[in-house]
């Protein structure tokens, strides 16, 4: 597939989405959004892939939306930004949370807006130590989108997520390992390979158990922890159903390397 | 029996299940369709190896609606004559628990099905709507007296009247499901729950259905007395004594349906 926004590539059972618009950061566009779409739709039917890395070009991951797109002229009418919400961020952020296999993001660079919160809605985050995060949407008369009001929530806690969401400050990398926001701070020529080397690891590994995993941490966001503990059984008896359970066990009793088929 | 647009497993633990299997046309609900369903729900009211049904569609869609090319060719008079409406009456006759276990999409006539049923398990995907409006109709099995009758009239409103879908979720907390589990055990665990009813005694089940149905179609009054004549016929069964008598030796009870 070739792309004019993005680079999409797929190797050792590893789906890589580079956001590729460097000279604007890797802001989003339209068309930059339907190419994003292609992708992970892409991933999500190609039975070989059984992880997903999201990373970006150049200097930063990604600055968001792209604000030339989005010139409000005195006197202009005002844009319906939920309409561009509803059709391009909010089934992004759906499609990457519901994604049947771990989504690993490398910030390889600075963060904002809504580029912080895709970050953000990933299964494992590493981020260069050189990488900020910033909910930049308070100085422009906006609220975080695409996820980040809830993200942030159930990351960093309401406390943080107020404070971070109303000044807009920029947090480091470490600082955000640190906060429990993303899970490694790396050094910035690390980042990429990191998270890929994590992902093909991922990739060898039972793909419907941790894609269970996946389901069942998301869900005990809602649920009280009687509706949790009927879900895990419900998932359970799914992963006990499961080839690569088969295998594990077996390769544990016979004490050698089991090999798992994602299924 | 084959039939040509719903495949029917038979019996386990007394439970039959039945299978929506027009998968080209989105499970669409044609006449020949519901009539099978009737043809299949009529005779498992005769079969007494049968205490409860499931009935389910595919994993994306449980049913997308009428058969709109079908709809499309009856002017007022084909549609005053369809046999439409004696077969949904024939659905809603059937005596024993109807268990809908529902995936993906239950729209419009496929809805107005998961209403007709007992009881509804629902995957946390699953969607429900009526959108009937869209193509200048209006829910014609039900949805508007049935929907309004369980969800209430603002949501009932807001689905037939935008046609908008709700959710799994939601659709629980409207009481239009009873239980959303994941996709993956929503057959399974209709089976339980229609196992676990196939093992009560069938008359008590079956005068227990009548009596709750009436609720939407008669006022307290009339209702309690239903109630009460069913509470009494089923003094005269044996199921009941044995059910008692278990009880009270700490046993058991084995029902023969008598």
């Amino acid at each position: 597939m070739s792309f004019n926004n993005i680079e999409f590539v797929i190797e050792d059972g590893v789906a890589i989405l580079t956001l590729n618009r460097p000279d604007s950061l890797n802001s989003f566009n339209a068309e930059m959004h339907s190419e994003v779409r292609e992708a992970l739709k892409e991933t999500k039917k190609n039975p070989e892939v059984r992880a997903l890395v999201i990373t970006g070009n150049g200097r930063g991951f990604c600055a968001g939306q792209d604000l030339s797109d989005r010139n409000v002229a005195p006197g202009a009418e005002a844009p319906n930004l939920g309409e561009s919400i509803e059709k391009n961020y909010n089934p992004m952020i759906r499609s990457i949370r519901a994604l049947e296999m771990p989504v690993i993001c490398a910030v390889n660079g600075v963060a904002a807006g809504a580029g912080a919160n895709i970050a953000l809605a990933c299964d494992i985050v590493f981020a260069a130590r050189s990488a900020k995060f910033i909910q930049a949407f308070c100085k422009i008369g906006l609220i975080p989108d695409s996820g980040g009001t809830w993200t942030l929530s159930h990351t960093v806690g309401q406390a943080r997520a107020m404070a971070l969401s109303m000044l807009g400050d920029r947090i480091t990398a470490e600082q955000a390992e640190q906060w429990g926001m993303i899970w490694k701070a790396v050094d910035d020529e690390a980042v990429k390979e990191t998270a890929i080397a994590t992902a093909k690891q991922l990739a060898t590994q039972p793909t419907k158990g941790l894609a269970l995993i996946k389901r069942a941490i998301q869900a005990s966001a809602t649920n009280t922890l009687d509706e949790q503990l009927d879900l895990e059984r419900d998932l359970q008896t799914i992963a006990g159903r499961t080839e690569d359970y088969r295998e594990g066990v077996a390769a544990f009793m016979e004490k050698r390397e089991p090999s798992f088929k994602g299924q | 029996m084959t039939y040509q647009t719903i495949n029917t497993q038979s019996a386990t633990k007394g439970v039959l299940t039945i299978t929506l299997n027009r998968p080209e046309a989105f499970n669409a609900l044609n006449t020949l369709l519901l009539s099978e369903v009737a043809d299949v729900l009529e005779q498992a009211d005769k079969d007494s190896d049968i205490g409860a049904v499931v009935i389910t569609g595919g994993p994306k869609v449980f049913a997308a609606g009428a058969d709109i090319k079908e709809m499309a060719a009856l002017d007022a008079v084909g549609v005053m004559n369809d046999d439409r409406p004696k077969h949904w009456r024939r659905i809603y006759q059937f005596s024993k628990p109807l268990i809908g276990a529902v995936n993906g999409y239950a729209l419009g006539g496929g809805c107005e099905l998961v209403m007709h049923c007992d009881i509804v398990i629902a995957g946390d995907s699953a969607l429900f709507g009526q959108p009937e409006i869209n193509l200048g109709i209006i829910p014609g099995a039900g949805g508007t007296q049935r929907l309004i009758r369980t969800v209430g009239k603002p949501l009932a409103m807001k689905m037939v009247l935008s046609g908008e879908m709700i959710d799994a979720q939601t659709a629980l907390q409207a009481n239009l499901v009873a239980e959303v589990v994941i996709p993956e055990r929503t057959i399974e665990r209709a089976h339980e729950l229609a196992a676990k009813i196939a093992s009560k005694p069938p008359i008590a089940v079956r005068l227990a259905k009548e009596a709750l149905l009436k609720a939407f179609e008669t006022d307290l009054e009339s209702g309690l007395n239903l109630e009460r004549k069913a509470f009494t016929l089923l003094a005269a069964t044996e199921d009941r004594n044995e059910g008692i008598a278990a009880f009270m030796e700490k046993r058991k009870p084995e029902f023969k349906g008598r």
